[in-house]
């Protein structure tokens, strides 16, 4: 069985009486260090799947396995980067880092070390004493990046981690991130609704399409780090997505005619 | 220089409010035995502190001051974190809490002193009355309004109770219970006199009254201005505190 094992998940809420599915049927393989990116309008349902995943809301249909075993809460060894960052804004930059390693690590020189060591990672340990409001948006995120790396470990999901920078700062931190990965080697499920995101970074594009939260189709990217966004396969791989998510429209148009 | 401004104004302020007294002092026809100058409230300002009682009575106030307001504040937030991150048995405590909030803490005052005697303790529980609850709501709500990312980010890492109460929810929450206990000290200082007028034989509070019995008008007034200054004064402290510790944690600066 593969790393992570998602078997028909699904999710409904029961709001006022009336049942609504967030998300269904879902049928998902995902091997161990895999870079996976789940691609979507907002209402597909890909931020519901990721945070089944991570355990933090957790399917109500189906099954969602990690190395074979059933997940029911979220777990130090799969961390998750938020959009909004989710830094503690009373901690200084280094104690934020430190902050998952405090439950592991009992020694304070150990931790400040591997914090240290991840904070250079990011190329942010000049800023080790700083406070995150006193940080741009892009390096408030590599902080989170740090402290998520910092634990070392097994997967990271990211939930639109970059949605809230501006376009510039969002393809370095996209480079940076491939850079991690390449040097890490960890599984990366990533949650996104910009499709140059989703070609640039992933070995496997999940599409997924609303009412109800399905998968569209799943794409294998054939491209090699690092890719040129600008070169004939990547937007080959670009109009693939675009015939996936169009498919829909396409059928309206029929009916309107 | 913005300093220096800010001296100007506060003297002028005081001085522009003298000069209305002095103002009623000179068109006044009651007795200056009754109705004093501001000069007389000096003179027995001055008498005060060479005999001795003003620090008598600052000292015997701030004492239950102390222990009435940090009490009440350290058991207020203490309870209301706990509180706070227990919605369901806030539920339970909630209506007796607005049930007993609109009391005024004076209405505790002839039952406190028909239970303790007359003494400290009476305007020591006046004053711990005034700041609990108070404090108390005001940390039940912070820790309500918490944004729910901090909870995800200390689940994912692993850190649980009680590491999660000082590592997350004090800091998270701190910001809007200092607010409180800032309010808070205001309403316990005016308290402090109201419970010490009825239940005690020393401090600021029982001066006013044993002015008033001596028919001792300027001692009265220059007692009500030393009330005002010293609660003044520890609203600038408390005020002082609060931003530091905010800075400490990384708030506005």
């Amino acid at each position: 069985m593969s790393y992570i094992h998602i078997e028909n998940a699904g999710k409904t809420f029961s709001e006022n009486g009336v049942e609504f599915t967030s998300l269904a049927n879902v049928n998902l393989d995902i091997e161990k260090g895999e870079f996976i990116c789940l691609l979507g309008p907002s209402g597909c349902g890909k931020s519901t799947l990721l945070n089944a995943i991570a355990g933090f809301d957790l399917a109500n249909h189906g099954s969602i396995k990690i190395d074979g075993k059933e997940v029911t809460a979220p777990s130090t060894k799969n961390v998750t980067i938020f959009q909004n960052y989710g830094l503690l804004p009373w901690r200084t930059v280094i104690k934020n880092v430190e902050l998952g390693l405090e439950a592991k690590v009992k020694d304070k020189a150990a931790r400040r070390e591997q914090a240290v060591k991840y904070l250079k990672m990011v190329k942010l340990d000049n800023f080790a004493n700083s406070f995150p409001r006193q940080l741009s948006g892009g390096m408030k995120q590599r902080v989170a990046i740090a402290r998520a790396l910092a634990v070392e470990p097994d997967i990271i999901f990211m939930d639109e981690p970059f949605g809230a920078l501006d376009a510039i700062t969002r393809m370095k931190l996209q480079d940076d991130i491939l850079d991690i990965c390449k040097n890490e080697k960890k599984t990366i499920i990533f949650v996104t609704h910009d499709i140059e995101e989703a070609v640039y970074l992933a070995d496997r594009i999940v599409v997924m399409t609303p009412n109800p939260g399905t998968v569209k189709g799943i794409i294998t990217v054939p491209l090699h780090h690092f890719r040129d966004r600008t070169s004939g396969d990547f937007l080959l791989v670009r109009d693939k997505i675009f015939d996936l998510l169009n498919m829909k429209i396409e059928e309206t148009i029929e009916y309107t005619i | 220089m913005k300093k220096l401004a800010s001296i100007r104004y506060v003297i002028v302020s005081i001085l522009i409010l003298i000069a209305i007294w002095q103002l009623a002092f000179t068109v006044s026809t009651y007795s200056p035995a009754l109705f004093p100058s501001p000069f007389m409230a000096l003179q027995a300002l001055v008498e005060m502190i060479q005999d001795g009682t003003l620090i008598a009575s600052i000292g015997a106030s701030m004492y239950r001051f102390v222990i009435g307001y940090g009490l009440s504040v350290i058991i207020a937030v203490f309870l209301g974190l706990i509180l706070g991150s227990l919605p369901k048995v806030f539920n339970y405590v909630n209506p007796t809490l607005q049930l007993l909030r609109p009391i005024s803490p004076t209405a505790w005052m002839p039952f406190v002193v028909l239970l303790f005697g007359i003494g400290n303790l009476p305007a020591i529980v006046i004053i711990f009355i005034s700041a609990f609850f108070p404090v108390l709501l005001s940390t039940v709500s912070a820790v309500n309004k918490i944004d729910d990312i901090y909870f995800r980010v200390s689940d994912n890492f692993g850190i649980k109770q009680p590491a999660l109460m000082w590592k997350v929810i004090l800091p998270a929450a701190f910001p809007q219970i200092a607010n409180a206990i800032h309010l808070a000290l205001g309403s316990a200082w005016i308290f402090l006199v109201a419970g010490e007028m009825v239940g005690a034989q020393s401090g600021l509070g029982y001066q006013i009254i044993d002015a008033r019995n001596n028919i001792r008008a300027d001692i009265l007034l220059a007692t009500i201005f030393v009330i005002g200054f010293i609660g003044l004064l520890l609203d600038f402290l408390i005020g002082l505190l609060e931003k530091r510790i905010l800075r400490a944690w990384g708030g506005e600066n």
